[in-house]
């Protein structure tokens, strides 16, 4: 805010119209994906638009869940081990490796660090192909492991916990060592209890990314039984005949855990998101 | 450093190893394989069969349809890098100057972070942009008298874009918007004082000479990431054009190719290998020289 002027009333009236015009455009997909999941199929395709269809329909879910044609439950099931795994094994092998980094001393230390930071410059997308040839050569193709095995390494976690510890306080590691703990004691005991903000802030951004990664599983996940939520409702969307009202329940159930983290996390996200952004 | 020099390597190793390891099997080695494989002629086979030498780049790089590939992420990256730019940017300005609800609204505009691809282009696939009459734009269009438009099925006009870059936008804005807040917050306002000491004229005349400039490091951050971003499209296409009969022979940007390239009937991954590594080649390229030219590698 600038400071030393107010604006006047009829600048800062026009500032939230708009604003709150734009935040009802921001919020109107969200409501689309609930209004269609709780609607019948003959609203939905009705050729008169309405904003709120007569009946919520809960009966959905049961529908939704009952189905045997779309494995739901697998699905999200899949979709929570491989976030959750995926967000735990990046946080513990990048803090150790960016601790590492930062705090021992290696004669070669330098050249680690360019080969992990030469990662971040080739994004994983485009090595999709690379990726998928190596794991099918470990016969990981349709299997829980090749979902979440290869995004472990990201470089930029190593990265951004490296920056981090950086600035950590020396003198608590050092009190730690005057007590005898070493590099690995000080930092289990001392360093990770006082850097939860800073885990919860890159962890909350990983387990985004894993929920809702797509190009991966759909190359990974061929087999129904190790489909994530995302590919299940990509399969769906560009099938044949589409159960409009089942689809777009799915997607509703699918978002409301991360809408959760979301809320509840906000804060940890908006720091994991300028922290990854700026130094990143 | 702490001085005393370490006898052994051990202690590093314990912490580095595990990770780099995994980075060595899981990076370095697939584009390593991948280098090798581009090579040879390896349909349907991960084993390098017969060696082809450069051919398959020399394939790639005459290849109509890859190379139209890139002519299509280049499209894409003109309409969503600026319009990113601009609209997170407006959104910061605007949300950094509210005193009530600025809370509410930082959140509502971040809220699509949470939101994946997949469902975002449920939504505008079949909601938003459906191209029958209830399509909810269809429907908008329908009250100014507008005719029913075929928004993804028809290539001529390329409504598609409007589709396909307003998903993204949605999805994405509100991230770059946060890193505009912060950067917005950055800012000391000493400055801004001084430049109401000095006269300058409140909204553009200090937007254009003290926000703007201070932002530089932050406006080069979004430049880089979302162009990045865009080079990996994939998500949105795939789900919004692909149908159950295969996807069109409009609008495929690289990965979408490869992916059908490599992983589709042929599995051609000496091919698919190639053109992965000069996607690889010219992303590092575009990394390097914008960052090299927006003056990124300065760090403070």
């Amino acid at each position: 805010m600038p400071v030393g002027h107010s604006p006047s009333r009829l600048a800062s009236a026009l500032r939230y119209l708009a604003l709150s015009l734009a935040a009802l455009l921001f919020l109107l997909p969200f409501y689309l994906v609930v209004r269609n999941g709780l609607a019948t199929e003959s609203d939905i395709t009705s050729p008169e638009w309405t904003l709120f269809p007569g009946t919520v329909h809960w009966d959905n879910l049961g529908e939704l869940f009952g189905d045997q044609s779309v494995p739901m439950a697998s699905s999200l099931l899949n979709s929570l081990l491989v976030a959750v795994l995926q967000t735990a094994g990046q946080l513990v092998l990048g803090s150790l490796c960016g601790y590492g980094l930062a705090r021992i001393p290696y004669r070669h230390a330098n050249k680690v660090f360019y080969a992990v930071v030469a990662t971040l410059m080739i994004p994983a997308a485009v090595t999709f192909v690379p990726s998928f040839v190596l794991v099918s050569s470990l016969g990981w193709v349709s299997d829980l492991r090749g979902l979440i095995v290869p995004g472990l390494f990201a470089g930029i976690t190593a990265f951004l916990f490296r920056q981090y510890f950086l600035d950590f306080p020396r003198e608590l590691e050092e009190a730690a060592r005057i007590d005898g703990l070493g590099h690995w004691g000080a930092y289990w005991r001392i360093v990770v209890p006082n850097s939860k903000g800073f885990f919860a802030a890159v962890g909350v951004i990983q387990f985004i990314g894993s929920w809702n990664a797509f190009l991966w599983p759909l190359v990974i996940g061929q087999d129904e039984s190790t489909w994530t939520v995302q590919v299940a409702l990509s399969t769906f969307l560009t099938a044949q005949n589409i159960n409009l009202h089942e689809l777009f329940l799915a997607a509703a159930v699918s978002i409301a855990p991360l809408v959760l983290v979301f809320v509840v996390l906000q804060r940890h996200l908006v720091r994991g998101v300028t922290e990854s952004g700026i130094k990143g | 450093m702490t001085g005393a020099k370490q006898r052994t390597a051990l202690p590093f190793w314990v912490f580095v190893g595990p990770f780099v390891i995994g980075l060595v099997i899981f990076a370095y080695l697939p584009i390593g394989w991948s280098a090798v494989l581009s090579l040879f002629d390896a349909h349907n086979t991960v084993t390098p069969t017969e060696f082809v030498g450069l051919g398959n780049y020399a394939d790639m790089l005459a290849d109509d349809r890859f190379l139209r590939s890139l002519l299509t992420f280049s499209l894409f990256a003109l309409f969503v890098v600026p319009l990113t730019f601009v609209l997170s940017l407006a959104l910061a300005v605007a949300v950094n100057q509210v005193r009530f609800a600025r809370t509410f609204f930082r959140s509502v505009f971040f809220l699509p972070t949470a939101c994946s691809y997949v469902v975002a282009s449920l939504v505008w696939k079949l909601s938003i942009f459906n191209g029958v009459r209830f399509g909810l734009a269809n429907t908008v269009l329908g009250w100014f008298g507008g005719d029913t438009v075929a928004w993804l099925s028809d290539p001529n006009p390329p409504w598609y874009w409007v589709v396909l870059v307003t998903v993204r936008l949605w999805l994405q804005v509100g991230f770059y918007m946060i890193l505009f807040i912060a950067g917005l917050q950055r800012i000391p306002a000493t400055l801004y004082e001084a430049a109401y000491v000095d006269g300058a004229k409140p909204g553009w005349q200090v937007f254009r000479y003290i926000t703007l400039p201070q932002l530089r490091p932050t406006s080069v951050a979004v430049l880089l990431l979302s162009l990045i971003a865009a080079y990996q499209a994939f998500d949105e296409f795939y789900n919004l054009l692909g149908t159950a009969q295969g996807y069109p022979d409009f609008a495929r940007p690289p990965l979408v190719y490869l992916y059908y390239l490599a992983l589709g009937q042929n599995q051609d991954y000496g091919h698919g290998s190639a053109g992965a590594l000069i996607l690889a080649l010219l992303i590092a390229l575009v990394t390097l020289t914008q960052g090299r030219l927006l003056g990124l590698g300065r760090r403070d």
